[in-house]
């Protein structure tokens, strides 16, 4: 059984001029210990589809349909209070930028104990400093810090200290959203280092949400490529880098700067995303793509062209 | 070569604001040092790329060229004209010939003026057009920068255009008025990735119709690979590292361009470079440490470095570095002492 199945899942927010389908119909699952990159630029509804697995979409937003299983068990039936001991124990969240989640007036043991002690019922106080500190050693921050503030702390090391609480209650599923895109790029390396270590010792499966196509396929086993609101493509990383099948996958392979090669030519996907209020009929990447047919103007299904490789494209059948 | 623009010993100070009873009790002023005693030239028609990370003066540097802030020292000659030294009249009719580009589309024009008016708004300060003019070479303008019917596109406010759009507007404005030097500080960053690589050609395709110089500012190197011609590497405030872009990606020579190098994310599942560990992180440039300011990270740092502030030295011909030593990244060694004596 996978750790997460997620089946037609639609997020809808409801604006003043209509409905805005953010996530539309995503179906996805992930094993124990796998890293599932999902990649896609502002408004693909890559964060909103983040948010809704662990029912924290900002209002006006609701899940109106789909499937959500963690371990078997749908999420989207409980209770807020299960809900709540669900996110301790087996879900953490780890978002984009560590100062609006940390407490400025706790310092990191503060953060800790409280995690610890609410989630672990009989933990003592001298027990739960004892594992922060053990915590704060992975994390390469030294335990002798540990009554600092947030705001004593680096950038780099803040989402450290959010990491380690985030992986603190040892949950089977980490969400991470950009959570490097605040910082520079050797911090953000040395970010994504810890995330894949914490990963390779606690066997947790992490969710990387990134707009950057280059850090999903450096880090991620397989990679979900949204646009607008739909996965277009879901594969291996090796696939996705070698063999892409969606045009919109081809294209952003195209469009990304390479530092390891000379004498690039880069090539833009032509035109714009869609307005989510005034979405194309049919594939919602038809007006930009360079293969589009009649048939482009029906709704696109997501095939199967390999073991482990879907598409959402009428070059491939359906 | 024949430089545009040249810098010498630019160096601009920020005073740290403090409270009052930090004041009262306290008589010494802290500076943030964003920019200390920097030297470079930029040749005509050249993109010339200052890369760095945040914090490290960059963006600064691209504003004292341009005199929107004021140096604490040094200076800038503009095609030989000392721009530090000119009065409001002289930097009036200077600045018809440098123009800026900023990171945000959003934040960059003006939410209530239309599109045809923001492109013209630049002819009209200056006063080079009539009306009909004017309202001519907005028209060529935006068709120049693709956004094409140029007549609609003069009539729509900044709010119905997406963020690359946008990002063309505030090109066609810069580039209005035929300037020769254009300061474009991470002109790309907050543009879709699908995107980006057309606004980047756009401005390589306005450097050879208009003759453009750039002064490209970003943190991102892989996008200054793809665009520069020369690249200069800051960090807190320094320049560590200057020399042309092939030269700069093949053999760089400061620890820190090799671990920043190392660190750039690649679209590819099997990483080629061998990721390079840097202790810590930047420091404050308020608590600026002595003698190389990148000794407090660096793998070889020797006790030298802990004194004396490393020159930016001419190692080989364009390639100017500021490191005590000669290190060979690949058998992570310090080779030997770079002797300042000695010329390429």
């Amino acid at each position: 059984m996978p750790l997460l199945e997620v089946d037609s899942l639609t997020t809808v927010y409801h604006a003043r001029r209509g409905e805005v389908k953010a996530v539309d119909d995503v179906s996805l699952s992930l094993s124990k210990g796998e890293i599932l990159g999902v990649v896609g630029e502002s408004g693909s509804g890559k964060s909103t589809l983040g948010l809704s697995l662990i029912r924290q979409i900002p209002p006006p937003g609701t899940v109106v349909s789909g499937r959500i299983l963690i371990s078997g068990k749908s999420i989207l039936k409980l209770s807020e209070r299960e809900m709540l001991a669900l996110k301790g124990r087996k879900i953490a969240f780890i978002f984009q930028d560590p100062m609006t989640s940390l407490n400025p007036v706790k310092n990191v043991e503060a953060h800790f104990v409280e995690l610890l002690r609410t989630h672990e019922h009989g933990i003592s106080e001298h027990d739960a400093i004892g594992r922060a500190k053990e915590m704060l050693r992975i994390l390469g921050i030294s335990p002798e810090r540990i009554r600092d503030y947030p705001h004593q702390f680096s950038g780099g090391m803040r989402q450290r200290i959010m990491i380690g609480l985030g992986v603190a209650l040892n949950p089977d599923l980490v969400i991470a959203d950009e959570p490097t895109t605040a910082l520079d790029v050797i911090v953000q390396a040395k970010t994504l280092d810890l995330l894949k270590k914490l990963r390779d010792a606690y066997g947790m499966a992490l969710i990387l949400i990134t707009h950057d196509l280059s850090i999903a396929l450096e880090r991620s086993d397989r990679i979900a490529v949204m646009y607008a609101g739909q996965v277009v493509e879901l594969a291996n990383s090796n696939d996705i880098q070698n063999n892409p099948n969606h045009p919109y996958t081809q294209g952003l392979m195209r469009s990304i700067p390479n530092i390891e090669l000379t004498d690039q030519r880069l090539q833009a996907i032509p035109g714009t995303p869609p307005d989510l209020l005034n979405l194309p009929v049919g594939c919602r990447f038809n007006p930009r793509c360079p293969y589009a047919m009649v048939h482009c103007h029906k709704a696109t299904p997501l095939v199967q062209i390999g073991e482990n490789h879907w598409v959402r494209c009428f070059l491939y059948g359906g | 070569m024949n430089p545009i623009i040249e810098t010498h010993g630019l160096t601009k100070y920020f005073p740290v604001q403090r409270s009052f009873l930090e004041r009262i009790l306290s008589r010494r002023t802290d500076y943030v040092k964003a920019v200390d005693d920097i030297d470079f030239g930029i040749a005509k028609g050249e993109i010339f790329t200052l890369a760095g990370e945040s914090g490290c003066g960059k963006t600064t540097t691209g504003k004292l060229i341009l005199r929107l802030i004021e140096p604490t020292a040094g200076k800038i000659l503009f095609e030989g004209t000392d721009v530090t030294a000119l009065d409001a009249e002289g930097l009036r009719r200077l600045r018809r010939k440098m123009q800026m580009v900023f990171q945000d589309p959003y934040a960059s024009l003006n939410p209530r003026m239309r599109v045809g008016d923001a492109v013209g708004h630049p002819l009209q300060v200056h006063e080079l057009a009539s009306e009909a003019e004017r309202k001519d070479r907005v028209l060529s303008m935006l068709t120049k920068v693709g956004l094409t019917p140029p007549e609609q596109f003069a009539n729509l406010f900044p709010h119905q255009l997406s963020g690359g759009q946008r990002q063309r507007v505030a090109l066609a404005r810069s580039v209005i008025l035929e300037p020769e030097l254009i300061v474009a500080d991470e002109p790309v960053s907050m543009i879709d990735v699908s995107l980006r690589a057309t606004i980047i050609d756009l401005m390589l395709d306005l450097r050879r119709e208009l003759g453009l110089t750039y002064l490209f500012i970003t943190h991102d190197l892989a996008v200054a690979k793809y665009i520069s011609d020369r690249v200069g590497l800051m960090y807190l405030g320094k320049l560590v590292e200057l020399t042309d872009k092939s030269e700069f990606f093949s053999d760089p020579a400061h620890p820190y361009a090799q671990a920043l190098l190392s660190a750039v994310p690649v679209p590819s599942t099997e990483r080629k470079r061998k990721p390079v560990e840097l202790k810590g992180e930047v420091p404050s440039a308020i608590n600026i440490p002595t003698g190389c300011r990148f000794h407090t990270r660096c793998l070889y740092a020797t006790k030298k470095c802990t004194q004396v502030v490393p020159p930016l030295f001419e190692r080989k011909t364009g390639h100017w570095t500021a490191c005590h030593y000669e290190v060979d990244f690949q058998e992570n060694r310090v080779l030997h002492e770079i002797d300042y004596g000695k010329k390429p």
